[in-house]
C-alpha cells in the first residue's frame, strides 16, 4: 500500500512542476513590463524602477528567476497582493473556509439527493420516476448556473422575500472567527438567530453550486447500478432467495459505489469552477470571487498564487480519491 | 509496391451506408435524442435566417420603451413580444441574433479542440515513449486547473473579447480529445489490420490518419457533442463575467451580465437569455446522449 501511495505521489511531481511553470509564466507573458505591472498604475521613478528590478530579480536570467520563485514557493511565500499589500497566502487562507463551507454543503446535498435518485431510477428502470428524474438530471447538467442563481434570487429573495440576496450572514451579528465556518461559528457564538441567518444565506448558493454535481452523480449512479444489476452475482443472490431490497442495498449498491465515489471526487474541479460563478452572483466572500476580483484589479501576484493553490488543491483531492479507490478496490493496487 | 491496396481505409460504399442506417436506427429509438436533433436544427435555421426572422435590428434602441414588459403582461404590447431591455432594445431580436454567436462559438471551439486534440493524441499514442510521456504530462497540467478558471486567466492574458474567449475555451477542452484519441490509438495500433497496412508499405502519416483514426471516431464524436454544449456554457459564463463577448454584442451571456442589475425590477431581461442558453445546451446534450447510446455497442443490447 505504501508503495502504491508513493507511486501515485511521484507521478504527480512532474504535473505539479508544470503547474508552477504555468503560474510563473503567466505573469511573464502578460503584455508589458513586469516591473511596471507589479508597480501598479501610478508609475514609478527610474531609480525606484532599477531598485525594484533588482529586488524582484528581473535582472537575472529567466531560469534563475524561476528557481528563485520555486525556492520562495517551498517556503510558503507566494508574494504580496498589489492591492492590499498583504501576503497572498494569508489572503487565500482567510477566504478559503468560506469556499470550503459552501463546497462541502453543495457536495453533501448533491450526494444525499443524487445517489438515492440514481439507485431508484435504475431499480425502476423505465418507470415515470426514472424518466422524470433523469430528465431533470439532464436539465441540471445543461444548466447555466449563473442564470439559475439569478432566477432563484428573483423568486426567493425578490418575490417571496424568504432569503437574503448576498453575503454570508446578516450585518446584525458579529462574533469572533473560530473555525472560519459560519454555520459552526454562529452556533458557538450563542447569539439568537445567528445560526438561522447564516443558514438562510447559505441555502441558495448551496443549491446553485450543487446543481451540476447532483445531476452528474444521479446519472452516474443510475448507469453504474444498471451495469451491476445485470451481473451474475446479483442473479445468484436473487436465486438464493435473498429479498430484493437486500440484493439492491448490499450486493449491487456496494459495487456500484466504486465508480460513483470517483465521480464525486472528480467534482472538485467542477465545484471550483462553479464557485467562481456562484460566489460572484451571491457576493460570497470566498476564493472564487477573490480570483475574479483579482483578475479584474490586475492583481497579478494574487492571481498567480490563487492559480497555484487551487491547482494544488484539485490535485491533492484527486490523489485522495485515487487512494480511496485503491482502498475499496484492491484489484487496482497491483496494476 | 506501385499500388498499395486501399482496402483498409475505405469500406465499400454499401457498408458505409449500412452503418449510417444502423446508427440512425438506434438514434431514432431515443425519443429525447430526436427532439434534441429537431430543436438543434430549428436553432441552426433561426441563426441562418436571423435577419428575416428578427422584428428589429439587435442594436436598435426605442427611446419610448425602456424595460417594456413582455406582450402578455400588464403594460406589455405586441410590439415587443418578449419586452425590451434597459436601453430599449427588443429582447426577441437580440435573442434571435444571439443564436448565431452561440452556435458559431460551439462550432469553432469544438473544431479547434477536436483537430488539436486528435493530432496531439495521435502523435502521443502512435509514437509512445518519452514523446507520449511529455505530451500527457502537459495535458495533465491543463486538466489540473478548473476549466473556467484557466479560461478566465487566459482571457486576462489575451485581453477580453469573443475571439480570445473561444481560443481559451478550445485550449481548455482540448486535452479531453487528446486523451481519448491516445487511448483509442493505443488500443488499435497493434491490431492486425494496422500491422497489415504497415507491411503493405503505408507511411506513418497514412497509418495515423487513414488507417487508425477512422476506427477511433465514435468516442470522439460523442465527446465533440458534449464539448459543443460545454463551449456554449463556458463562453456564456465568460460573457457573464465580462471577459467574453463585449457589449453591445447580443451574445446571451453578455446580455445576462448587462441585465444583472435589473433582476428585481424586470424579470424578463434576465429570464429569456438564460432560457435560450438552457434550451440550446439541453438540445445538444440530448443529442449527445442519443449518439453515445447509438454508437456504443455495449449499451445497444441492454
Amino acid at each position: 500500500m505504501i508503495r502504491f501511495i508513493l507511486g501515485k505521489l511521484l507521478y504527480l511531481v512532474p504535473t505539479f512542476i508544470g503547474v508552477t511553470i504555468v503560474a510563473f509564466g503567466f505573469v511573464r507573458v502578460l503584455p508589458g513590463d513586469p516591473v511596471l505591472l507589479m508597480a501598479g498604475e501610478r508609475g514609478i521613478s527610474p531609480e525606484r524602477y532599477e531598485q525594484l528590478l533588482q529586488q524582484l530579480g528581473y535582472d537575472q536570467p529567466i531560469w534563475r528567476q524561476y528557481l528563485d520563485f520555486l525556492g520562495r514557493l517551498l517556503q510558503g511565500d507566494l508574494g504580496n497582493s498589489l492591492v492590499t499589500k498583504a501576503p497572498v497566502l494569508h489572503e487565500f487562507l482567510t477566504l478559503f473556509p468560506a469556499t470550503v463551507e459552501l463546497a462541502i454543503c453543495a457536495i453533501v446535498l448533491a450526494t444525499l439527493l443524487g445517489i438515492p435518485a440514481g439507485v431508484l431510477a435504475a431499480v425502476k428502470r423505465g418507470s415515470w420516476f426514472d424518466q422524470v428524474s433523469m430528465g431533470t438530471a439532464l436539465v441540471g447538467y445543461s444548466m447555466p448556473i449563473f442564470w439559475w442563481g439569478l432566477l432563484l434570487i428573483i423568486l426567493f429573495s425578490g418575490v417571496l422575500g424568504w432569503t437574503p440576496v448576498s453575503g454570508r450572514i446578516s450585518l446584525l451579528y458579529f462574533f469572533p472567527e473560530v473555525t472560519g465556518f459560519m454555520l459552526i461559528d454562529s452556533l458557538l457564538s450563542g447569539q439568537d438567530g445567528a445560526f438561522a441567518s447564516a443558514l438562510a444565506h447559505l441555502i441558495l448558493p448551496t443549491i446553485v453550486l450543487a446543481t451540476i454535481p447532483l445531476a452528474v452523480i444521479a446519472r452516474q449512479t443510475r448507469s453504474a447500478m444498471l451495469e451491476v444489476l445485470g451481473e451474475d452475482y446479483v442473479r445468484t443472490a436473487r436465486a438464493k432467495g435473498l429479498p430484493w431490497r437486500r440484493v439492491v442495498g448490499v450486493h449491487a449498491l456496494r459495487n456500484a459505489m466504486i465508480p460513483v465515489i470517483t465521480t464525486i471526487g472528480l467534482q472538485i474541479g467542477v465545484l471550483m469552477a462553479g464557485a467562481i460563478l456562484t460566489e460572484t452572483i451571491f457576493s460570497w466572500p470566498g476564493i472564487g470571487k477573490w480570483m475574479v476580483d483579482s483578475i479584474f484589479r490586475r492583481d497579478y501576484p494574487a492571481v498567480q498564487g490563487g492559480l497555484l493553490m487551487i491547482a494544488a488543491i484539485v490535485m491533492a483531492v484527486n490523489l485522495i480519491v485515487d487512494l480511496l479507490y485503491g482502498l475499496i478496490n484492491p484489484r487496482i493496487r497491483h496494476v | 509496391m506501385t499500388a498499395t491496396p486501399d482496402l483498409e481505409s475505405k469500406p465499400p460504399a454499401g457498408t458505409r451506408r449500412q452503418m449510417m442506417a444502423e446508427l440512425w436506427f438506434y438514434f431514432r429509438q431515443n425519443r429525447g435524442a430526436v427532439i434534441g436533433l429537431w430543436v438543434t436544427v430549428a436553432l441552426v435555421l433561426i441563426a441562418l435566417a436571423a435577419p428575416l426572422l428578427a422584428p428589429y435590428s439587435p442594436s436598435a434602441q426605442f427611446r419610448d420603451a425602456f424595460l417594456a414588459p413582455p406582450a402578455w403582461q400588464d403594460g406589455g404590447s405586441s410590439r415587443f413580444l418578449l419586452g425590451t431591455d434597459a436601453i430599449g432594445r427588443d429582447i426577441l431580436s437580440r435573442l434571435i441574433y444571439g443564436s448565431r454567436y452561440s452556435l458559431f462559438i460551439g462550432a469553432v471551439v469544438v473544431s479547434i479542440a477536436l483537430v488539436g486534440g486528435i493530432v496531439i493524441g495521435l502523435v502521443a499514442g502512435f509514437f509512445g515513449g518519452w514523446v507520449d510521456a511529455v505530451i500527457m504530462r502537459v495535458m495533465d497540467v491543463i486538466l489540473a486547473f478548473p476549466s473556467l478558471l484557466l479560461a478566465l486567466v487566459l482571457v486576462a492574458i489575451l485581453g477580453p473579447g469573443l475571439l480570445n474567449a473561444m481560443i481559451a475555451i478550445a485550449l481548455v477542452l482540448q486535452p479531453h480529445f487528446a486523451r481519448l484519441t491516445r487511448a483509442a490509438v493505443m488500443a488499435e495500433k497493434n491490431r492486425e489490420y494496422v500491422v497489415a497496412a504497415q507491411v503493405a508499405g503505408a507511411g506513418r502519416l497514412r497509418l495515423m490518419f487513414r488507417t487508425i483514426l477512422p476506427n477511433c471516431l465514435a468516442p470522439l464524436i460523442v465527446q465533440g457533442t458534449l464539448s459543443f454544449s460545454n463551449a456554449i456554457l463556458d463562453a456564456a459564463a465568460l460573457g457573464f463575467l465580462g471577459m467574453g463577448a463585449q457589449p453591445p454584442t447580443p451574445e446571451w451571456g453578455t446580455m445576462l451580465a448587462e441585465a444583472r442589475e435589473f433582476i428585481l425590477r424586470a424579470w424578463w431581461v434576465v429570464t429569456f437569455p438564460g432560457l435560450a442558453i438552457l434550451i440550446t445546451v439541453l438540445a445538444i446534450n440530448l443529442m449527445g446522449d442519443g449518439l453515445r447510446d447509438a454508437l456504443d455497442p455495449k449499451l445497444k443490447r441492454s
